[in-house]
C-alpha cells in the first residue's frame, strides 16, 4: 500500500487574521482563521499550514493564541510557519497545540536553528520552509521576502543541507509561480524529491485540479499546498480529493 | 457515573496533552491533566499519552509513582486508554535506547517500525483494518485512515491484538485486553474518525 498523498490547505494571517479574504457564503467571519481550518478540517482536508507574517514584535502573541484557539476545535495536524526563531518560539506555538514548526529566514541566517529545534521536539516537527525562483543560468535560487532577495544559495543544495541539520520535511514554493493559477514549478519539485530523502509539500502555482495530480506525478511530491483555489470555493478539499483519486492517487477519504 | 465521565490525563511531563485534552472535551467528557493520586483514583477513565523515549517516560511514570495507580485502577476495572508512546508503555518491554521494562498491562515487546527500508519515524494517514470488533472501534469503517508519528510498535499476543496498518510492513497499531487499550495513532490529530474513537472510549467510561 502506497502513502496517502495530502492535500494542506494554507492560510496567511496578519495579526491573527486571515489576510485573504475569502468566500464561503456559510461562514460568519471569513477573518477568522480558526473558522476557516474548521471548515476545512470537514471537508476532509488532511493537515493545515498557517503563515504569519505579523511584521510587529507586539503581534508576534497573536499566533500562540492561534495555534491555542486552533487545537481547542481542529483535530488535524497543523504547522505554524513565519517568525520561529528560537527554540522558546517554537515551544510556545507547539505546546500550545501545534504538531509542526516551518522556519524559513531564520534558518537561513542561522542554519544551527534546525539541529536545536530536531534535537527538541524531534525532525518530525521542524519543516524547513524554501521559497525557491529560477535563475537566468536555470538553476533555481533561495529566496528571501518574498523573493524580492537573493540569498546566494542554490535551493537543492539548501534543501539538502537543510534535512540533513534536522529538518524532517520540506514547504517547498515556487515564487516564480505563487499566486498565478498556472500550477505547481514540477521541475523544481521533482529535482528537490529526488535529491532528498523528506517528504516534499509543493506550493504556489495550483490553479485546477489537474495541477494537483502533476504535482504527485510529474513532481513527485508528497503533498500539495493550496490557498486561493479553497479559499475563494473555486473547489473544495473534497472535489480535490476525488479528483486525485480517480487518477489513481491514494488519498484520504 | 452520568454520561459526561471525568477522563484523567496522566502527565509525566513528556509531550504536549493539550491536543488530547481539547479533543476529550470535544466529544463530551471532563477531561483534565493531571498526575494528582487523588484526582486520578477518583477518574472514570485514565488517558496514558506521551511522546518521547520510552526508558525516559518509564523512568518520569515511577518518580511519580503513576504505574501503580494505573495497576490500581485497573484491578478496580477502570478503563485505560494508551495513545502513541502511551499504548507501547502498557507492554511488557522494549529495545529503545537499550531496552526498558515497560508497565505490563498488555503482552508483549516493542521493537522498531519494521519500515523495509523506509524511512523513520512513520509519518502520516495510514489505513486501518481492524483484526476483530471491539467497543473502542465502533462505528469505524474498514480500512479508515489515522494520523501516525512513530518509531516504534508493539507487537501483542493474537487475543489482544485489535487493529493492524502497512508501512513497509504490516504492524499492530490498536492493541485491548479487558478494559485496557493501547492505539499507535493520534486520535485527538485524526479528524472525525479519531474523535468517534475517543468518543466510543469515553462512552465505555460512562
Amino acid at each position: 500500500m502506497s502513502d496517502l498523498k495530502r492535500i494542506i490547505p494554507c492560510l496567511d494571517v496578519n495579526d491573527g487574521r486571515v489576510v485573504k479574504g475569502t468566500n464561503f457564503i456559510d461562514i460568519r467571519d471569513a477573518g477568522d482563521p480558526v473558522e476557516l481550518a474548521e471548515r476545512y478540517d470537514a471537508e476532509g482536508a488532511d493537515e493545515l499550514v498557517f503563515l504569519d507574517i505579523t511584521a510587529s514584535h507586539e503581534g508576534r502573541d497573536t499566533i500562540v493564541e492561534l495555534a491555542r484557539r486552533t487545537a481547542e476545535n481542529v483535530f488535524i495536524p497543523f504547522t505554524i510557519g513565519g517568525g520561529i526563531r528560537s527554540v522558546e518560539d517554537a515551544k510556545a506555538v507547539l505546546g500550545a497545540g501545534a504538531d509542526k514548526v516551518a522556519v524559513n529566514s531564520a534558518a537561513l541566517k542561522r542554519p544551527e536553528l534546525l539541529g536545536e529545534l530536531a534535537e527538541v521536539f524531534g525532525s518530525q516537527c521542524v519543516v524547513i520552509a524554501i521559497d525557491a525562483k529560477k535563475k537566468e543560468d536555470g538553476t533555481y535560487g533561495v529566496f528571501l521576502n518574498g523573493g524580492r532577495v537573493e540569498t546566494g544559495r542554490d535551493a537543492i543544495e539548501w534543501a539538502k543541507e537543510a534535512t540533513s541539520l534536522g529538518a524532517g520535511e520540506i514547504l517547498l514554493t515556487s515564487m516564480d509561480r505563487d499566486g498565478t493559477n498556472i500550477g505547481y514549478e514540477l521541475e523544481l519539485t521533482r529535482a528537490v524529491a529526488r535529491a532528498t530523502d523528506v517528504p516534499v509539500i509543493a506550493s504556489g502555482g495550483a490553479g485546477e485540479l489537474s495541477h494537483l495530480t502533476e504535482a504527485i506525478e510529474e513532481g513527485e511530491a508528497d503533498a500539495v499546498l493550496c490557498a486561493s483555489i479553497f479559499h475563494y470555493g473555486q473547489f473544495t478539499v473534497g472535489q480535490a480529493k476525488k479528483h486525485m483519486a480517480m487518477h489513481g492517487i491514494p488519498v484520504r477519504v | 457515573m452520568g454520561s459526561s465521565p471525568q477522563l484523567a490525563i496522566l502527565d509525566y511531563g513528556m509531550g504536549n496533552l493539550r491536543s488530547v485534552e481539547k479533543a476529550l472535551e470535544k466529544v463530551g467528557a471532563r477531561a483534565f491533566v493531571t498526575s494528582d493520586e487523588e484526582e486520578i483514583a477518583a477518574a472514570d477513565g485514565l488517558i496514558l499519552p506521551g511522546v518521547g523515549a520510552f526508558p525516559k517516560a518509564m523512568e518520569r511514570i515511577r518518580e511519580l509513582e503513576l504505574d501503580r495507580m494505573l495497576r490500581e485502577a485497573v484491578e478496580r476495572d477502570v478503563p485505560v486508554l494508551g495513545i502513541c508512546l502511551g499504548l507501547q508503555l502498557l507492554f511488557d518491554s522494549t529495545i529503545e535506547l537499550g531496552g526498558a521494562e515497560g508497565l505490563g498491562l498488555l503482552t508483549g515487546d516493542v521493537v522498531q517500525v519494521p519500515a523495509g527500508g523506509r524511512k523513520i519515524p512513520h509519518i502520516g494517514w495510514a489505513e486501518v483494518t481492524w483484526e476483530k470488533p471491539d467497543p473502542l472501534i465502533n462505528g469505524l469503517r474498514p480500512g479508515e485512515p489515522l494520523y501516525f508519528v512513530h518509531s516504534f510498535v508493539v507487537s501483542p499476543t493474537e487475543d489482544e491484538l485489535v487493529g493492524t496498518a502497512s508501512y513497509g510492513s504490516r504492524f499492530a497499531c490498536v492493541a485491548g485486553k479487558g478494559k485496557v487499550w493501547g492505539v499507535q495513532f493520534h486520535p485527538e490529530k485524526s479528524s472525525a474518525a479519531g474523535l468517534r474513537l475517543l468518543r466510543n472510549f469515553k462512552e465505555i467510561c460512562s
